[in-house]
């Protein structure tokens, strides 16, 4: 068990926006939040899943919803706390620690203002390595795991549990619904996990992953030298276009922020078009109809020059952007879990290629 | 058509004068602490050069509001009302501001029950009453400006006009600035230009008073129009009531200066000033917009702004005796006085140039003294810098073209790596207010359209904003739209999107006698 340092705040959250592939919200106001307390006192330690005891209790906290909503409805952290004590009272039995759902975007500092708040150590791992769109996208559902029981917390007074689910799908639409309904935006409490699962289930190092990424951006800046790069490198990733956006297309749908930028390259890109799809995030990259990159893959726009992770619903025309794959976890690279976050889950009619096979 | 373009910065005050894209006649004048009386001087000493009748406006660019926040004075106390509750709780206006300007500022924080969700309802209801306690508490506290923010107000401002209704009523005296009229979606940013612009609601009037007052005692009879950051213009009183258009109006004004000077409408820009010089990328004649978010004054907003890099290079940058440290300090506005080719006791680089023969001003044998390896590696440490820094904004390796600009602006060496020319114009030491008096008129659009696809919402927006340039006095052949964005509103009936489309066009010479409202 270490102390979370307060000078890793701020590449924690700058690394889990790369992460967040374009969604997951942008990390800006968990870091405020986290901010504000610690400098109010309060600390917060991580543990090592292998930390933990077989049968220890971890709560698995997100804030699920459009991230376009959290732009202006900021995430409190006392919404996540309560969430997090409602499957307390439900369950009769305390917490031992907490764990991200996502690493990607604001849900990485989601874990950390609760647990400054509660008390409780925050787990190195999380069960996606990035940001998905959907609650059964998970390395737990990849596991086959249980999926219930669920708790929902909204701003008023409002609080949901799903206290059985037929299937993951089933629970991401029950509690799709119930987030659509209180505003597109909601604290949530997953099904909790045991120590022994989140071993085995568990994507680990990813908190540390982050903060490594952010520290990365952050250095490069302070040297003038380019930050993608500098990420490129650090992940073992690919520098797969640079260009300008040119035109975005949004809808919303079921809660979704959904569609697709069209990029015009420069540089070594000049006279080519890429266009991305999104669904939260990044799902597919193509080329002239061509795929270039898909999920599971992750997909990260860029700031060309700063480095910054640009959201789906931060996508403005002009912008300078460089767009880089990074290897995706091996847990979803396999048969099960293609089945679980594949092309095809987000309508994509294709088989997966990884750009690093 | 006959402009008068004026640029206040904060050292000097230029003035030309325009016929017909022509620069006709250009002084350079220094900024008074009285904006009046340097105002009045600089049109005084253009009247000397030629006669100024049948002035067809008077458009002027100022740094005035940007310094006052940077420099943290002038400013007032605000009213922070958000209108947000049960959410947003955590986070207080001013959370994420620097300590000094949170103290400058010291807003008094009113958050409210209300807001809109992402689909159009309402989160609550608006918590009438206590709008009316918070109005009533910031009028004894003699407050006197009030920034008003709600949740997702660029997709339904009622409450914001709702609680703006209430403080006129309860408040007249207290001036209100709405989030709505300023940001786009992003709540803290928004509000964060919200509060920026009601600090300065005060100095805004004042100044804008002072301008036009200059400008009456000047005895010219034309309308005074303010640049904004995009470079199109507004009536000074709209400029009085939003200030923080104004912001880097000084940065886009040069550059558009520097694209009428040169006639080159796609390069780098090196504006150098007094203290620092300012690097934008000139694209199709306007500025590179910069992306997202941009701090002013270590506060993060989200408006249309130019994509800048500012360095502490200027002429009045002074230079350590032995030439091992160069800037940041900078002599400013007392070069005339300290610099050494005026009979001052610092060493500047003004000086190093003049030894070097690039400019020639001033008592050249006042720096006799200084060697020749010192002013050859101080004019390479500040060729390297320049160098780097027009490289960063660079968007490809593609050798580029610089402009140089800027009373300083034989401080940019004329070779530099990947640049395949560095261009001087003549009057380029006045291309900020040559900007200014080219700037631009726009027409915008900002509905809620429905019934129609993306596509024909977006035509029909774009249709209706060149209507209202032309309306606003564009030349219909110079028309083009410079921003498009639409946003889907779900859950309303028929395909609903929030569109904004905003078109800009030069003065129409015929329109001369109209009237252009931004």
């Amino acid at each position: 068990m270490r102390e979370f340092p307060e000078d890793d705040i701020a590449p924690l959250a700058t690394g889990a926006w790369v992460l967040g592939t374009g969604g997951g919200g942008s990390p800006y106001h968990g870091f405020l939040n986290l901010r504000k307390l610690y400098r109010q006192g309060h600390r917060v330690n991580v543990i090592g899943a292998e930390e933990l005891d077989d049968d220890a209790m971890v709560a698995v906290v997100s804030n699920m919803g459009a991230p376009v909503v959290g732009l202006e409805r900021i995430a409190d952290p006392a919404t996540q706390v309560g969430a997090i004590r409602m499957m307390e009272r439900f369950l009769g039995r305390r917490f031992d620690a907490i764990m991200a759902l996502e690493i990607g975007g604001g849900n990485a500092l989601q874990p950390f203002t609760a647990a400054a708040l509660m008390d409780l150590p925050v787990i190195d791992a999380d069960s996606m390595g990035r940001a998905f769109p959907e609650a059964q996208m998970t390395s737990f559902s990849v596991g086959k795991l249980q999926m219930f029981p669920l708790t929902l917390q909204d701003i008023r007074d409002n609080a949901v549990i799903v206290e059985r689910a037929a299937s993951w799908k089933w629970m991401e639409r029950l509690s799709r619904k119930a987030c659509v309904e209180v505003g597109s935006i909601a604290a949530t409490c997953k099904a909790p996990r045991s120590g022994a699962e989140v071993k085995t289930w568990g994507i680990r190092g990813t908190v540390a992953k982050a903060v490594r990424i952010g520290r990365a951006i952050a250095a490069a800046r302070a040297a003038h030298e380019d930050p993608v790069a500098a990420v490129v490198e650090q992940e073992n990733g690919l520098l797969m276009f640079t260009g300008r956006v040119w035109d975005v297309e949004r809808n919303t749908t079921e809660g979704f922020l959904r569609g697709r930028v069209e990029l015009e390259g420069l540089q070594g890109d000049k006279g080519r078009r890429l266009s991305v799809d999104f669904q939260n995030e990044y799902t597919l990259a193509t080329c002239d109809g061509t795929p270039l990159v898909s999920v599971p893959d992750l997909i990260c726009l860029l700031d060309s020059v700063s480095g910054e992770a640009i959201g789906t619903e931060m996508l403005r025309y002009g912008q300078r952007v460089s767009l880089i794959a990074l290897p995706a976890p091996p847990v979803f690279t396999s048969p099960d879990g293609l089945a679980c976050v594949g092309p095809r889950c987000f309508g994509h009619d294709m088989d997966f290629i990884s750009v690093f096979a | 058509m006959k402009k008068i373009g004026l640029d206040v910065g904060g050292t000097n005050t230029d003035a030309v004068l325009i016929e017909e894209n022509r620069v006709i006649a250009a002084v350079k004048t220094p900024t008074t602490t009285d904006v009046t009386s340097g105002v009045l001087n600089a049109i005084v000493a253009l009247r000397k050069k030629a006669p100024l009748d049948g002035i067809d406006a008077l458009m002027l660019g100022t740094t005035h509001f940007t310094n006052a926040v940077i420099e943290r004075r002038g400013l007032s106390r605000v009213g922070a009302l958000r209108i947000c509750l049960p959410s947003c709780a955590s986070l207080t206006p001013g959370e994420d501001w620097p300590d000094d300007l949170r103290e400058a500022i010291d807003p008094m924080c009113f958050l409210i029950e209300g807001g809109h969700e992402y689909d159009g309802r309402p989160i609550v209801d608006l918590d009438v009453a206590a709008i009316e306690v918070a109005a009533r508490e910031m009028r004894t506290a003699g407050i006197t400006a009030a920034g008003i923010t709600s949740v997702f107000s660029p997709l339904n401002n009622a409450f914001e006009r709702q609680a703006r209704d209430i403080l006129g009523r309860v408040a007249p005296e207290i001036a209100v600035t709405c989030s709505f009229e300023l940001g786009r979606i992003g709540l803290l940013e928004r509000e964060n230009v919200a509060l920026l612009n009601a600090a300065l609601s005060r100095h805004g009037k004042d100044t804008v008073e002072a301008f036009e007052e200059a400008l009456a005692r000047s005895g010219l009879d034309a309308p005074l129009y303010l640049t904004q950051n995009d470079g199109t213009v507004m009536k000074a009183g709209r400029a009085a009531r939003y200030p923080v258009f104004c912001f880097a109006s000084g940065p886009t004004n040069s550059m558009r200066g520097a694209a009428s000077l040169s006639g080159i409408d796609n390069a780098i820009v090196v504006d150098v000033g007094g203290t620092t010089s300012d690097v934008g990328h000139l694209l199709n004649g306007f500025p590179r917009e910069a992306n997202n978010v941009v701090e002013i004054g270590g506060v993060r907003t989200l408006f249309q702004m130019p994509d800048l890099i500012s360095i502490g290079i200027g002429g009045g940058t002074v230079v350590a005796p032995d030439g091992s440290r160069i800037g940041p300090k900078s002599v400013g506005y007392r070069l005339p006085e300290e610099a050494l080719v005026f009979g001052g006791e610092t060493l500047t680089l003004t000086d190093i140039a003049a030894r070097a023969g690039t400019i020639a001003l001033g008592d050249v044998s006042r720096t006799t003294a200084l060697g020749t390896e010192l002013v050859d590696s101080v004019r390479r440490e500040v060729g390297r810098r320049i160098e780097e820094t027009v490289d960063r904004m660079k968007t490809s390796p593609d050798p580029v073209t610089v402009i140089a600009v800027g009373g300083g602006a034989f401080l940019v060496p004329e070779s530099m790596s990947g640049v395949s020319m560095v261009v001087h114009v003549e009057n380029g030491d006045v291309a900020n207010a040559v900007g200014a008096a080219s700037a631009m008129v726009s027409g915008e659009v900002d509905q809620i359209v429905t019934g129609m696809t993306r596509q024909e919402a977006l035509e029909h927006c774009e249709a209706l904003a060149r209507r209202r340039a032309v309306e606003s006095g564009a030349d219909p052949a110079t028309l083009r739209v410079v921003e498009r964005e639409d946003i889907p509103v779900s859950y309303l009936p028929g395909d609903a999107r929030r569109v904004r489309v905003r078109a800009i066009g030069s003065i129409s010479v015929q329109r001369a006698d109209s009237d252009p409202v931004v």
